[in-house]
């Protein structure tokens, strides 16, 4: 049992220096939370559009950071990624973790769920523990009504001396008061300035020994509280132990360490799991005095769609309707009627006409036409491909995801597909980059860094680069196959099972851990509009800051290809591994296309649509498929892979593209099938 | 049958060759009248004041140990026991579990596998027949039946790291559960959030089952 007396104000538990937040005129801000809490929401609120996406140093895990105004302070505000609790299990905790440490916020907003604070508070507890100025956000309050959780703010307010407020950002509800206590807190001397007040977790009494031992052990300066460091290296933080090595003398760490072997030897079962479940314990306690509940709702009934969703019997009819809607909006609505608009309308009758009047009669030279305009100029064809081809389908394409992300339909989508993925050595959560695949493989490659282990990494970066055409391009071979069914049909089944068998194969070649599948499932939700349309501009801004210069590049790399003859040179070289696949020599040009971009290859083989025979459509479409997506792609995976993993699997997908493409033809041959 | 103090010895025997894969167990440890009667019973070889074990005490002392883990499983997991008596509790009752009662209790959690410290417990002949007669009072949640309810009662995961997940998400002992649905995967609910967990994952987590 516990004792009452724990839950009184303990000022004897000091540490570290305390800042006074007096007439503050800037101040940082720092938003943590678990996933699905509603951070970037309440990032959205604070800040205005002036938001800069950026990677943590040293890492890859980004960071939104944003400036505000509070009446008269100027807000620095930093939305870091979803954390559970301050010991990191993942890079991006890690980062979020990191965050805290160096950056010494004026304020550390904790933004939580009402529904959830049994789940939610330890993690209030372990960051005002650590000395952190911290501000407690309930969000989603209209949830909590709705289930008749009536939460009393004060009184935890009072339990854990930092400033509580309650909120449903989502409806926009709040926000008044949330905004004038935060600039109470940061700019007025009030109770709460005192980091050092608060509660005491009631670990078992030899962890708390062991927490003091330790902290009093520690007699070098540190970022947080020395209480918090103990606790962290307690439960086997590696970064807290290094810190510690290097700041203390030897003798100092080996007292420290042996400190924690014996408490460890003491919970056979594990250290973390009995410091858990104080957290857990205190945490009940506060809420026994802060939240009532009528008991009939103690759990959120399943709701039918959700039923629907998650059973596997409507759940995959449900995943391929999905998949049709979002064809709809993005393969017709964007790659077909806006590009045509663009292009045809605007580009082709407007734009280029212009752009080559201009040319000729200002610039005298031919060459420098041609870099600028003519057939394969930067404006006529670099910039009119990023405008007119690529901004509308992976505009269309963001809205869409940004939708479904919001909606809280991926982690259903990613239990559902858990089984076939574990075949090919990746879990349900790599459903995130090959369904963002489809869209940009640039950006899902990107995203492949949100898996966990090295290993799914590089399998889904593969199966990427091989199996996966992006939105721009599965629009051109949609339209090419479509004019012969049966090709059509036989190329969706290839790629298909090309996609499974080198998925299978290299989860077989590969090393590693076979992966395991966990995911909390978030409420659906309707997605709010703002969020939705901040999301996809954020993303549309990415996509451009980091593919458009790619574009440009391609253009002038092409056209000096052309200047040089070396293009001709190449595409005569590659004349007889066309016909070793049975291709007319013209296509090769699509092919060093595609290596520039996989979907100007595709418009480019649309092109020769019409000299193709059935079998030379089905094999070249094949070929473009599995080719290297792109130039931009390409650089990514060095980025994030590593050049030697790079350039491996370049090479890898070339030979198998080709080899596929000649295999193909040598089958057509011996067994005399016509398309 | 052996004195208790005897068994205490099995015991030892089996946690220092079997476990800790020492060659034998030093026999000066022990009152000598405890060493003769094993010597007697066919259980242990002396050479010295090295003791071994026959093949007759091997067999012996892994039932040993078994009741003395069994009696750590109930007393944690039924009964709620604290991690500082246990041990003392389940010397005690480890000394009733014959006669079957062993089996029946082995039964009753599940034919666990692990000791609430997480060191392996022998198998016994209701596990390899896996005679279920009576349902488990405690099962892991892939046993579970949709619409079930229970509680949490302890997580025992082969991997370290992905206790620290389950403990990150909030998956502690004592929370209640509600499993929604078996297939694809397994889908639960905890309070007012639902997970979802592969069968590998589902299969580590044990629950004590709510009975209506």
């Amino acid at each position: 049992m516990m004792n009452e007396q724990n839950l009184e104000v303990d000022k004897k538990n000091a540490f570290a220096s305390s800042q006074t937040r007096k007439k503050k005129k800037h101040a940082k801000i720092v938003i943590v939370g678990s996933p699905n809490v509603g951070k970037s929401v309440l990032f959205n609120t604070l800040t205005g559009a002036y938001v800069t996406v950026s990677n943590y140093p040293g890492t890859t895990v980004e960071l939104s950071n944003g400036k505000g105004r509070l009446n008269s302070i100027s807000l620095n505000i930093i939305d870091t990624p979803g954390m559970y609790r301050l010991l990191p299990i993942t890079e991006e905790e890690r980062v979020a973790r990191n965050v805290l440490i160096n950056e010494s916020p004026d304020v550390v907003i904790h933004v939580v769920d009402a529904k959830n604070l049994n789940r939610m508070l330890p993690m209030t507890l372990q960051l005002k523990n650590a000395g952190l100025p911290v501000f407690l956000v309930i969000n989603m309050m209209d949830e909590a009504d709705r289930l008749s959780i009536k939460i009393d703010p004060a009184q935890i307010e009072h339990i854990l001396q930092i400033p509580v407020v309650t909120t449903a950002l989502a409806r926009n509800r709040g926000i008044k008061e949330l905004k004038k206590r935060l600039s109470e807190f940061l700019q007025t001397e009030t109770q709460f300035s005192d980091n050092h007040r608060g509660v005491e977790i009631p670990y078992p009494p030899l962890i708390k020994k062991a927490i003091q031992t330790i902290s009093s052990l520690l007699k070098s300066r540190y970022a947080l509280s020395a209480n918090m460091l103990a606790y962290l290296f307690l439960l086997g933080d590696k970064e807290v132990r290094k810190m510690i090595e290097e700041k203390e003398p030897d003798s100092v760490f080996q007292q420290i360490k042996e400190t924690r072997e014996k408490v460890k030897a003491a919970y056979h079962v594990g250290l973390d799991l009995e410091i858990a479940k104080s957290e857990r314990a205190l945490t009940d306690q506060i809420l026994k005095k802060a939240v009532k509940s009528s008991a009939e709702k103690a759990t959120t009934p399943t709701g039918f769609l959700d039923r629907l969703f998650l059973s596997p019997y409507t759940g995959f009819p449900i995943i391929i309707l999905v998949l049709y809607l979002f064809y709809l909006f993005v393969g017709v609505l964007g790659a077909q009627t806006i590009v045509d608009f663009l292009e045809i309308s605007v580009f082709g009758q407007y734009v280029n006409p212009l752009v080559n009047k201009l040319l000729v009669s200002w610039v005298p030279w031919q060459p420098i036409r041609d870099l600028f305009g003519g057939e394969y100029g930067i404006i006529t064809l670099g910039i009119r491909y990023a405008i007119a081809i690529i901004l509308p389908i992976v505009g269309t394409f963001f809205l869409a995801f940004s939708f479904i992300e919001d909606s809280g339909y991926l982690p259903r989508l990613a239990l559902l597909v858990d089984r076939f993925f574990k075949k090919i050595g990746l879990n349900g959560r790599a459903v995130l980059p090959i369904v963002l695949g489809f869209g940009c493989d640039t950006m899902a490659t990107v995203v492949t860094r949100t898996l966990e282990t090295k290993r799914e990494r590089i399998i889904s970066t593969l199966l990427l680069t091989l199996a996966i055409p992006c939105s721009a391009q599965l629009g051109v071979l949609l339209a090419m196959a479509s004019t012969n069914p049966k090709v059509l049909w036989v190329w969706i089944g290839i790629v298909l099972m090309i996609f499974f068998l080198v998925g299978f194969l290299s989860s077989k070649l590969m090393p590693g851990v076979r992966p395991s599948f966990y995911i909390e499932l978030p409420p659906l939700r309707f997605p709010r509009p703002t969020n939705i349309l901040v999301k996809t501009y954020t993303r549309m801004e990415w996509y451009f800051k980091e593919v458009l210069p790619f574009f440009v590049l391609a253009s002038v790399l092409l056209w000096l290809g052309q200047l040089t003859g070396l293009f001709e040179l190449i595409v005569n070289g590659m004349k007889p591994l066309m016909s070793w696949m049975g291709l007319p020599g013209d296509t090769a040009v699509a092919f060093i296309f595609g290596f520039f971009r996989r979907d100007y290859g595709a418009a480019g083989l649309y092109d020769l649509r019409g000299i193709l025979t059935g079998n030379q459509l089905l094999i070249s479409i094949t070929v473009m498929t599995l080719f290297v997506p792109c130039i931009a792609q390409f650089a990514v995976t060095i980025k994030e892979r590593g050049i030697k993993t790079a350039l491996g699997m370049f090479f890898f997908v070339m030979l198998f593209a080709f080899g596929s493409g000649i295999v193909l033809h040598k089958f057509f041959a011996f067994t005399g099938i016509v398309l | 049958m052996v004195s208790e103090a005897a068994q205490e010895v099995l015991e030892d025997l089996w946690t220092t060759i079997v476990e800790n894969k020492k060659t034998f167990l030093d026999a000066s440890n022990y009152a000598p009248e405890v060493i003769a009667e094993l010597k007697e019973h066919g259980l242990i070889a002396l050479k010295g004041k090295q003791v071994k074990m026959t093949g007759k005490g091997e067999k012996e002392s892994a039932m040993a140990i078994r009741r003395h883990r069994l009696a750590e499983r109930l007393l944690a997991d039924v009964f709620n026991t604290v991690d500082q008596v246990l041990d003392d509790h389940a010397c005690r009752l480890e000394h009733a579990l014959f006669d079957g009662l062993d089996e029946a209790i082995c039964t009753l959690l599940g034919h666990p596998h692990f000791c609430p410290h997480g060191k392996p417990i022998p198998e016994g002949k209701c596990c390899e027949k896996k005679l279920e007669t009576i349902r488990p009072i405690i099962v892991p949640l892939s046993e579970m039946r949709p619409n079930e309810q229970g509680q949490i009662a302890y997580v025992h995961m082969s991997q370290r790291d992905l206790l620290d997940k389950m403990l990150a998400m909030g998956i502690l002992p004592g929370n209640d559960i509600t499993l929604i649905q078996r297939s694809p995967s397994f889908v639960f609910k905890s309070g007012h959030s639902q997970f979802a967990v592969d069968e590998e994952i589902a299969s580590e987590i044990f629950i004590r089952i709510r009975r209506h």
